[in-house]
């Protein structure tokens, strides 16, 4: 029997046994787990949900049940090679923040939490990123975007940026 | 106003301030090695008891009391948790100090473990923050490099691991056993108390849940000592003896409709409208405020003519708010419809639900639904009824729910409906002067999309 080509590199798979030492149980590096391939994969499928939970002595069903509670994991397919996230908490929506959301997703022709069709941007509505001093803002990546005009926002999501860690 | 020289955040606008030199250069971990050379665990914990140090995370509680809870000659281990997974709308003090000044907060977390015992402290961080992520490794490391992290401190016996914890975008993951949960691989769904964490808390051991500025607070008791903590902020009430005062500086975040928002440092029991007038420049575009969230938008809200309230850890309560939670002040001035404030806050708590207790899943969603009726003008006025009926029967005060968060959804719906019922009433009629005052019970209405 040809064995199914696994989703999760070595390297991986050596990222989250390096932290398995700060925990007493592996379960605790379910978060961990997810965020390490996430950065790679920029998204977790069904299968990489079985392989971690094969790394952690776990049930699929126990990896899966994180994962879909904090839907920040993408399952079906990559996020874009930007994600932004586009606060629409008070601060913000006080200085335009739901605006904001609405004409980037307009000008880039998708729905809030679409990725662009060549697959370099998402855009998700966010709860408070905790820059409210700076509203309305934008975090794309790792880089904060501050004080965001529509246009402004605009221009700054096309650039390409570093991958999220 | 008093001028008041920053103390927490002093290394803000410094170069290279976040770095062990600058930290050192500005008298950082030689109280540390004061304290473990000179004291035992049980005199940090005097010291910070007897500081009147309340937790800076939002519920107030005595920092040093939550210590004594923790079982005696445990044998461990003993965790702490510190809390940076700052999530309260309006919220940002946490992510400056991480940023600007990570070796205060790291100071603070040994001299916390070594109170509590604690040989491994897990730092929670919301994932929101790269930079703080990057700041606080780079302190981490340098701390270990220094001889203050690792085995068997500076000769001491005493040994300390910290590690960061990156969250996954959820709100709930702030309150404390949430976290725990979360922490722990699984869902975020807070535990029903008791036991409480310092009992029964991450891996099912004696935990300490702390916030970052309480961690930074305690750095500077221990730098600066019991009395100078006294001497800032309100005293306790002599006539209430239920009332530990509200000592030491805060850390106000000031946001929306002023000139200037920002992280200010300022005595507790400084007044909304100094902090706004003295600080942020007034509100913005030369307007009047109509309202303002005195501490992060589950606390509810002020109304113009109650601005002058000190914002103490007693002052937001003696006008209905719920109190001074985060002390994150947003202002929203008088051009701005209290119906779009209503709106955008039913829609955080209903999104950040973490949906284990029946009335706040459905209470919060409903109330959502409701405010989306309103907004789409057919909105009746029983509607502020059954909002205010679901704020008056959700969350843990009423006894109906696991976490604060269902009152923290309440606080807003209760304050804006009290304090701004004309308004909402003026709305509904102008935009269903024919159904405005309809009775029945309406089928209901399907989530408006963004488009
Ligand atoms: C829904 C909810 C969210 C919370 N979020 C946070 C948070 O982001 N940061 C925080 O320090 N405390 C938060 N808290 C309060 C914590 O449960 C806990 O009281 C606090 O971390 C204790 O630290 P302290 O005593 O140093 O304030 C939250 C509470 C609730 C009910
Ligand atoms: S009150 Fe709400 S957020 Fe808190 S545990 Fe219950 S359902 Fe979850
Ligand atoms: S409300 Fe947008 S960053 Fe806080």
């Amino acid at each position: 029997m040809i064995s199914k080509p696994k989703i999760l590199s070595d390297e991986m798979v050596a990222k989250i046994e390096a932290l398995a030492p700060r925990y007493p149980n592996r379960r605790a590096l379910t978060l961990p787990a997810l965020h390490i391939v996430n950065a790679e994969l920029r998204h977790v499928p069904l299968e990489a949900v079985v392989e971690i939970a094969e790394v952690l002595g776990l049930a699929p069903a126990e990896v899966q049940d994180t994962l879909t509670f904090y839907q920040f994991f993408h399952q079906e397919k990559p996020h874009g090679k930007v994600r932004a996230f586009v606060c629409r908490s008070v601060s913000c929506a006080l200085r335009g923040g739901d605006h904001l959301l609405e004409h980037l997703c307009h000008a880039h022709g998708i729905q809030p939490y679409g990725t662009t069709p060549d697959g370099e941007l998402t855009i998700e509505p966010a709860e408070c990123l905790g820059a409210c001093d700076f509203a309305p803002c934008i975090l794309a990546n790792d880089d904060l975007l501050e004080n965001m005009t529509p246009e402004a926002a605009e221009a700054e999501l096309k650039k390409p940026r570093a991958r999220a860690t | 106003m008093k001028p008041f020289k920053p103390v927490l955040l002093e290394a803000v606008g410094v170069p290279d301030g976040h770095t062990i030199a600058s930290y050192k250069s500005r008298g950082g971990y030689a109280p540390l090695e004061k304290v473990l050379a000179e004291k035992q665990p049980a005199d940090v914990v005097e010291m910070v008891k007897s500081s009147g140090l309340r937790g800076r995370g939002g519920a107030g509680f005595s920092t040093g009391l939550k210590w004594t809870f923790l079982p005696k000659d445990h044998p461990g281990p003993i965790y702490l948790c510190v809390n940076a997974d700052e999530s309260e709308p309006g919220t940002f003090n946490n992510r400056i100090l991480m940023e600007d000044d990570p070796h205060q907060v790291i100071e603070g977390i040994i001299l916390s473990s070594y109170a509590t015992r604690a040989s491994t402290a897990y730092i929670y961080l919301r994932y929101e923050y790269p930079r703080s992520w990057h700041r606080l490794q780079g302190a981490i490391d340098e701390a270990y490099a220094a001889g203050y992290l690792g085995k068997n401190i500076r000769g001491s016996n005493f040994s300390l691991d910290i590690y960061l914890h990156r969250g996954a975008a959820a709100y709930i993951c702030g309150e404390e056993t949430g976290l725990i949960e979360s922490l722990e691989g699984k869902r975020a769904w807070p535990r029903i108390k008791p036991p409480f964490p310092a009992i029964e808390g991450l891996f099912r051991k004696p935990t300490v849940v702390n916030n970052v500025e309480t961690m930074a607070c305690v750095a500077q008791i221990a730098r600066r000592g019991v009395e100078w903590f006294k001497s800032i902020g309100v005293p306790a009430d002599p006539n209430n003896p239920r009332d530990p005062g509200s000592y030491g500086p805060k850390l106000y975040c000031l946001s929306g409709h002023v000139e200037k928002p920002g992280c200010y440092e300022a005595p507790l029991g400084i007044t909304a409208r100094e902090l706004i007038d003295g600080f942020g420049g007034g509100v913005w575009k030369g307007r009047k405020a109509k309202a303002v969230i005195p501490g992060g938008i589950s606390m509810g809200l002020m109304t113009e003519s109650e601005l002058d309230t000190p914002l103490d850890f007693a002052g937001p309560g003696k006008v209905g708010c719920l109190g001074l939670g985060t002390a994150a002040v947003v202002v929203i001035d008088d051009h701005t419809s209290i119906v779009d404030f209503l709106h955008n806050s039913c829609r955080f708590f209903a999104h950040e639900s973490c949906g284990q207790c029946t009335p706040c899943r459905e209470g919060t969603s409903w109330s959502l639904r409701m405010l989306e009726r309103i907004k789409a003008g057919k909105g009746r006025l029983k509607d502020l009824d059954i909002l205010l009926e679901i704020g008056q029967t959700m969350g843990m005060m009423p006894g109906s729910t696991i976490c604060g968060l269902a009152d923290g959804a309440a606080w807003p719906i209760k304050n804006a409906i009290k304090k701004f019922r004309g308004e909402f009433e003026d709305y509904i009629r102008r935009t269903n002067p024919s159904g405005w005052m309809v009775t029945d019970p309406v089928p209901a209405l399907q989530i408006v999309g963004a488009h």
